[in-house]
């Protein structure tokens, strides 16, 4: 397939996008929309870490550390000074913090920014370790993070957290991020840098051997997966309106992870199923917990019944299902087109298709 | 600071030191044969409580009773996690195995929210173990005594199964050579259950201990004491069971004395933990006592 | 009379793991355009004198040179960069990536334009990723593996598997590649094949080559001049009829003075 109709598909597709927003935005009710957003968010979380362990084979599990910093660092900018004023209790907004205030966009791109700074000084270190060690240092990482906000009642008023974030993230946003994200990831992953990183999942040693610096792809590989995750965690914080250390415990990262296993690591389109799919699931799990009755059986309302569900979902999916749900496939126009013919074979495609 | 002061933290590190020394032999031990961090360890000693306290409540058993059912089924439940979530991805990538651990944890956690709900739960101690001990200025409690006299029974029982039974022979050629040990007609399947078994027992001691001191428990209280005790064992040497002892005690001491010369900073005292374990990672990757073990070109 | 300048120089390395002296006292020179062989029982150091060149490890003592460069211990990735490549003996390809991604890999290297603008896929960047594709077409071709472009590497068959590497390694634009046991499980008419292919790309490609090998046939074959080593030191060097009939690398191969050769 000509890579003209390839592109020309794709913008299709995008103005198809475009006109579904639209509709979502005017005509769904505020419940809708706001599984419809987080999704979208956890499109771009899981795309994001799918980059660095998918492609680049790094095990981190600090990203829920990385969201943190987006999200504060967005909250901190997007609130008017006044107002930051009133909510902080604990002890008072300690200068700069007090004045800054920027547009939504300047926040997102400044948290993001401030992700990836933050990730290539962590990473220019801890990158060096491997597999479960990495993982380990990475949580550590982001327990870290956690840590600081907590204590740290002048910048993030501590435990309490910050309430009232203006409601800015919504499809247009959510979606439009998620788009970018997968755009500069796909970039990245098609060009011969992405396959020096995916050389570095594959054989270290032997990627190091044909030229590729080993530091250099690993931290910028990471770089660009906290800068996004730092987005995301900006647009998630204008989107519950109230952040607080508890929301970016280990359970954030782990869901991010089930998002990324469950769609099979190194596929994006995987990750996007997966991350509708998951919140989704989420969602219509919700009456399960609050009791329902079956004939004369009452099942009385049981807190927490959805993540043991998900729990035993992921266990289900790495025993038997370790390439995720499409088997680690791709999207491609040339794939869709594929599929079809074999569903609905006619005589041209029988004979065979020129190139 | 004055001596009788320093002299109490020491004897409170000590008395956490050796709790976290019993969890990280588990995870030491398990990561020496199968290279895998059993995130689930923690649960497994947060299930331990549980199991006591429901031992006492509901079968009001006495309590010494209680305890060896406790370490009983929790050993049970570690041998069964690990043939229904382990087993199978044993030649899976190690990646899998791991994300099948933290599967595991979840699971366990969420399992204890759902049938326990989160609201801590005050457990009722036997009156011996609430007795304190004076002297002179230093208040120790019993549960101290306790920890360490038990803590270095099970020690020494553990380093005689370990170098000195055939069991302990196949745990140490399976931890070289998984492989090879097969074909020498190590049973190791068996073995490696045996290996879950003991941790667990271990990470159950030292969940009952933990919970005669700080006698309030909840389905997430796994989780800092597990990751400690993680850190604990890669302190020590990943593998090594003196060393898992050694990191543990290194870090309880580390721990409270931290929060004691720097009280200003106590709400760090977790990230302080962390901030040691990347440190360790960085500087001296095989631990205190490990070896280092490179990959052949 | 040319004065040949040495590409290599190998002068008199040491390599002690803890206690255990892998390598004693190692001196090689390469000239441009030479084709030298390193023969030996196994365990006697070989691939551990690649490792150093390569800067795997690091010699404790002394110091390798590459066109009057001090290499010694600087990162493989430099070291290719500088113009050295080599295969491995248990075959180190990217086994879950395409067979022509294995190839334009090799050229990652020498890539000129900047990360965004190949994020971006701006026309500089359209431009090299294009010629990177041809040419690994190209080398695809001289190996006859280009119809199996899109295949996975992994799922090769061993021979292929070693062009392959062969053919990566000659991607990164080489002028000294070590062949770490290239000829290992090949057949009497896949060796032959392989011999002609060594001989063929040193011409084509201008190299200096080092080949690590246990078949004879090759050893003697194609190397003009040959290095024997045995528990880490160096018995003997020469050309291959004085090699043949050296008794200590004799010794060294059937363990006793034998009356046989």
């Amino acid at each position: 397939m000509k890579k003209q109709n390839e592109k020309l598909f794709t913008i299709l597709a995008l103005v198809v996008l475009g006109v579904l927003v639209y509709l979502a935005e005017s005509n769904l009710d505020a419940y809708k929309l706001r599984i419809l957003n987080l999704s979208a968010i956890y499109v771009t979380l899981g795309v994001s870490l799918n980059l660095i362990y998918g492609f680049t084979g790094q095990f981190s599990l600090g990203h829920a550390g990385f969201m943190a910093i987006g999200a504060y660092v967005t909250t901190l900018l997007v609130l008017p000074p006044y107002y930051k004023e009133m909510i902080f209790i604990l002890e008072p907004l300690v200068w700069p913090f007090t004045v800054m205030h920027s547009p939504f966009i300047v926040a997102l791109l400044l948290s993001g920014l401030l992700s990836a700074l933050v990730a290539i000084l962590v990473g220019l270190p801890v990158l060096r370790l491997k597999g479960d060690y990495l993982g380990i240092a990475t949580l550590g990482f982001a327990e870290i993070v956690r840590i600081i906000a907590n204590n740290i009642p002048q910048v993030t008023n501590g435990a309490l957290g910050i309430k009232g974030i203006p409601e800015f993230s919504n499809l247009w946003w959510t979606v439009g991020v998620a788009v970018f994200t997968i755009y500069i990831i796909k970039g990245l992953i098609n060009s011969s840098y992405g396959r020096a990183l995916m050389a570095i999942r594959e054989n270290e040693i032997a990627a190091e051997v044909v030229g590729v610096n080993l530091t250099y792809h690993k931290v910028m590989s990471f770089a660009v997966s906290a800068f996004f995750a730092g987005v995301a965690g900006g647009l998630f914080a204008c989107l519950i309106t109230t952040i607080d250390p508890k929301a970016f415990m280990f359970v954030m990262t782990f869901n991010i992870l089930i998002v990324v296993v469950l769609g099979g690591l190194g596929s994006i389109t995987g990750t996007v199923i997966a991350a509708f799919l998951f919140n989704y699931s989420l969602e219509y799990l919700r009456p399960v917990e609050a009791g329902f009755s079956i004939g004369p059986i009452v099942i009385p309302a049981i807190p927490g019944l959805r993540m043991v569900a998900f729990s035993v979902l992921l266990l289900l999916v790495i025993l038997y299902m370790k390439k995720g749900l499409l088997g680690g496939a791709e999207f491609s126009w040339k794939g869709l087109f594929q599929f079809f013919r074999k569903i609905f074979p006619n005589k041209k495609s029988s004979e065979g298709s020129a190139r | 600071m004055v001596l009788s002061l320093f002299l109490q933290n020491l004897a409170n590190g000590l008395s956490l030191g050796s709790l976290y020394a019993l969890i990280a032999i588990g995870y030491t031990m398990v990561y020496g044969i199968l290279r895998l961090i059993n995130f689930a360890h923690g649960e497994i000693f947060m299930l331990a409580t549980y199991l006591l306290y429901y031992g006492f409540l509901i079968f009001h058993l006495p309590w010494w009773a209680s305890f060896i059912v406790a370490i009983a089924l929790t050993a049970l439940i570690g041998m069964l996690s690990e043939k229904i979530a382990y087993r199978p991805l044993r030649n899976s990538p190690r990646i899998s195995v791991l994300i099948s651990a933290i599967g595991v944890s979840f699971f366990l956690q969420n399992l204890c929210i759902v049938l326990f709900t989160g609201i801590p739960k005050s457990f009722h101690r036997p009156t011996f173990f609430k007795s304190i001990f004076q002297f002179g200025e230093i208040r120790i409690q019993s549960t101290l005594f306790a920890s360490v006299i038990i803590s270095a029974i099970f020690l020494t029982i553990l380093i005689y199964i370990v170098y000195r039974t055939k069991t302990g022979l196949a745990m140490r050629s399976i931890s070289v050579d998984i492989e090879t040990s097969r074909l020498m007609a190590v049973d190791v399947d068996k073995t490696i259950s045996v290996t879950f078994a003991i941790g667990s027992a271990l990470a159950a001691v030292g969940g009952i201990l933990w919970a005669l001191r700080f006698p309030q428990i909840f389905p997430l209280m796994g989780m800092m004491p597990g990751l400690k005790a993680f850190i604990a064992a890669v302190v020590g040497g990943i593998g090594n069971i003196p060393g898992a002892m050694l990191g543990g005690l290194f870090l309880g001491m580390s721990e409270i004395l931290f929060v004691a010369f720097f009280p200003v900073l106590s709400g760090y005292r977790d990230a302080f933990i962390f901030v040691i374990l990347i440190l360790i990672l960085l500087l001296k990757p095989d631990g205190i006592l490990g070896k280092n073990v490179q990959e052949k070109v | 009379m040319e004065l040949l300048m040495d590409l290599l120089n190998i002068d008199n390395i040491t390599m002690k793991f803890d206690g255990l002296t892998a390598v004693s006292n190692f001196k090689l020179k390469i000239a441009p355009g030479e084709l030298v062989g390193l023969i030996g029982p196994n365990g006697a150091g070989k691939t551990t004198v690649f490792n150093m060149i390569t800067g795997i490890y690091t010699p404790t003592i002394n110091k390798i040179y590459f066109q009057d460069q001090d290499i010694t211990g600087i990162k493989p990735d430099k070291i290719a960069k500088a113009g050295i490549a080599r295969t491995f003996q248990n075959i180190r390809l990217l086994d879950n990536l395409t067979v022509i991604d294995n190839v334009m890999i090799g050229f990652h290297l020498h890539l000129k334009s900047n990360l965004a603008s190949a994020i971006l896929r701006l026309p500089n960047y359209a431009r090299e990723e294009e010629s990177i594709y041809h040419k690994s077409m190209e080398l695809l071709e001289k190996v006859q593996l280009e119809k199996f472009k899109l295949e996975k590497a992994g799922s090769l068959p061993y021979g292929q598997q070693r062009k392959l590497e062969i053919v990566r390694a000659l991607a990164t634009g080489p002028k000294l590649l070590l062949l770490d046991e290239p000829a290992a499980g090949m057949n009497p008419q896949e060796t032959k094949d392989l011999m002609g292919f060594i001989q063929k790309i040193q011409d084509d490609f201008n190299l200096s080559i080092l080949l690590i090998e246990h078949d004879m046939k090759v050893v003697m074959g194609i190397c003009r001049r040959i290095l024997v080593m045995d528990y880490g030191v160096t018995i003997a060097e020469g050309n291959p009829i004085e090699i043949q009939n050296n008794p200590e690398v004799i010794k060294a191969y059937l363990g006793v003075d034998a009356n046989y050769a």
